[in-house]
């Protein structure tokens, strides 16, 4: 079996975990999770090289998930990577757990940052970026946002300064889905031209399918996109990317299928009834 | 005391090149010297205080300590929801310093005054809140600072703030200060302000009312003891700040004295009446425009002195 292939089959186990993480909860955002699955599945099992052994190295690189409402995604990805306990994946919002319906650094291991408010990631993970240069260190930041939160004043504080630094080890990664809680970014408060607002505050661009993980790979293999600049991945996705009614479908932000619909969920995700119960 | 704060930040970054010097666009000159002699641990961020501070905490992820410094409504208030998230929910090292507490820049206005700090970084978890009274204890403040792993909001004055200590004392955390003992009334106050208290003991002392000065430098932990102690042998206090009355300094005290089961207390808080500020002139005009200038504070420990039977 091919690598990619074999990332893509973690995806799919990725996404059915998710699923199965959020619905025993019943509470939970499933389809902004969904967009980010490759994403995150191409960074850390390819580009982050964080395991269960060196996640608290100094040197190691650093993954903020500023748009910290996907945090289900990422505690499927550190339980894959055995970074957390499998078992208590399906402790998910409920009383007594650690995992909470926004990632908390102090009590999850190989959380990085505690994410939940949009617009603070980049910027935090600017400091990080920044302290790697003054300590001469190696490792980069990885900076996941969506593209909703980039309406948020601060991200664009951060892009201003990071250029300014020339901080090459800084990479945001924008899961454009196009969508944000009440409807199409287009329609609520435009952020076109998207690629063009970053490079013109002086950061490197791509754009990739953010569903690609070898289109992903290729592109974050290549960092710094420019040289003495920091990077910027526009990651093309579908909000909901996986689950065929929620795709696209502002409504499913952050909501949970009906009887009927989650027949169909567990026919798309491949998902045995008897596994609901766990 | 913003001088004191940098003689003392200089003496810090000398001896530990993980001390940062963050700075929002302000204090021309005064960092010169820093900047010159240590320039990787300078960085201006520009007139974008919320970016300072988020980025401030990823530092202190690495290993960084720094040192946020602007003026107070600007690196309280624009940042308030960093402040909270990335410095005190993850208790991250780094040090919220304001200069320009309650009305010292008088001129400027309303949007450069500070009058709503001590309320609002008061009830942020993991914070440590300093406020010294003068230059010396500025300077102590920002030593403590330092030594706490964790955050903390040291509320400055500006420039030329007049002396409060004459000799040289231990500065503790948590620990207020009894500048003068008296037995009739006690003023408890934070900040600058104690100066004026202190006049206003000296000439109460001459109408034979006899004054306890308690300076409150740590506003959070705020030590009860010696609030206590002052509620229970003078029976009579009076908070001072320069800051709005509601939710202030003075309510904390209120709050110790109340859950102290003390003997019954006649208490008053003086401090800005919840306006802004739009008068102008110098710090000791608004003071008196305001009611937190020394007379006022002679006629309500007068009030309180008389409240009690005397």
């Amino acid at each position: 079996m091919g690598e990619i292939t074999e990332l893509e089959n973690i995806a799919q186990k990725i996404r059915k975990k998710t699923f199965l993480m959020i619905f025993h909860a019943g509470s939970g955002h499933i389809a902004p999770s969904f967009s980010s699955v490759e994403l995150l599945v191409a960074l850390y099992f390819k580009i982050l090289k964080i395991d269960k052994n060196n996640y608290r190295d100094n040197d190691r690189n650093r993954f903020i998930l500023s748009k910290g409402h996907a945090s289900a995604a990422l505690y499927a990805i550190l339980a894959e990577k055995g970074i957390i306990d499998e078992n208590i994946l399906n402790t998910f919002c409920q009383r007594g757990s650690i995992l909470g319906g926004h990632p908390e650094a102090h009590s999850i291991p190989g959380i990085e940052v505690s994410t939940g408010s949009l617009g603070h990631g980049l910027s935090f993970g600017t400091g990080m970026a920044l302290a790697g240069k003054l300590d001469k260190k190696d490792y980069r930041v990885f900076v996941l946002l969506s593209d909703g939160e980039c309406q948020e004043g601060t991200v664009w504080e951060a892009a201003m300064f990071a250029s300014h630094h020339k901080l090459d080890n800084l990479i945001a990664i924008i899961d454009h889905n196009k969508l944000q809680s009440l409807g199409q970014i287009d329609n609520i408060v435009s952020l076109k031209p998207f690629a063009d607002k970053w490079e013109s505050f002086g950061w490197g661009v791509r754009e990739v399918n953010g569903h690609n993980i070898s289109e992903i790979i290729d592109a974050l293999e290549g960092v710094p996109f420019s040289k003495n600049r920091p990077s910027v991945l526009i990651a093309h996705t579908t909000k909901g990317k996986g689950i065929s009614f929620m795709e696209n479908a502002p409504i499913w932000h952050y909501r949970m299928p009906n009887e009927d619909e989650l027949k169909i969920v567990l026919d798309e995700l491949d998902i045995d009834e008897s596994e609901l119960g766990k | 005391m913003r001088n004191a704060y940098l003689e003392a930040l200089y003496d810090l970054a000398k001896n530990n090149r993980q001390i940062m010097s963050l700075n929002a666009d302000i204090g021309a000159i005064v960092f010169d010297k820093f900047k010159a002699d240590f320039p990787d641990q300078f960085i201006n961020f520009g007139v974008a205080e919320p970016n300072m501070i988020s980025a401030a905490a990823g530092m202190a992820s690495c290993g960084k300590i720094p040192f946020t410094y602007t003026i107070m409504p600007f690196i309280t208030m624009r940042t308030y929801e960093q402040i909270r998230n990335d410095v005190c929910l993850q208790k991250m090292n780094v040090k919220i310093v304001g200069v320009g507490a309650g009305l010292v820049y008088s001129t400027l206005g309303p949007t450069h005054h500070a009058i709503e700090d001590i309320a609002i970084m008061k009830v942020l978890p993991n914070m440590t809140i300093l406020s010294p009274a003068d230059p010396l204890e500025a300077k102590k403040a920002t030593f403590a600072a330092a030594q706490i792993e964790g955050p903390v909001y040291l509320r400055l004055g500006t420039s030329k703030e007049p002396t409060v200590y004459q000799h040289d004392y231990d500065f503790t955390i948590g620990q207020g200060v009894k500048l003068k003992d008296g037995k009739d009334a006690t003023i408890i106050a934070t900040g600058s302000i104690i100066h004026d208290a202190l006049q206003a003991v000296e000439e109460l002392e001459k109408e034979k009312i006899s004054v306890r000065l308690v300076n409150i430098h740590t506003i959070k932990p705020i030590d009860k003891e010696i609030i206590l102690h002052a509620a229970g042998e003078t029976k009579a206090i009076l908070t001072l700040e320069e800051h709005n009355v509601e939710g202030g300094f003075g309510s904390s005290v209120a709050e110790v004295i109340l859950e102290g089961n003390c003997p019954p207390v006649k208490f008053k808080r003086l401090g800005i009446n919840d306006c802004f500020c739009s008068f102008y002139g110098t710090h000791q005009e608004l003071k008196s425009h305001y009611g937190i200038a020394k007379e006022d504070i002679i006629r309500e420990v007068i009030n309180l002195y008389r409240q009690k039977g005397n």
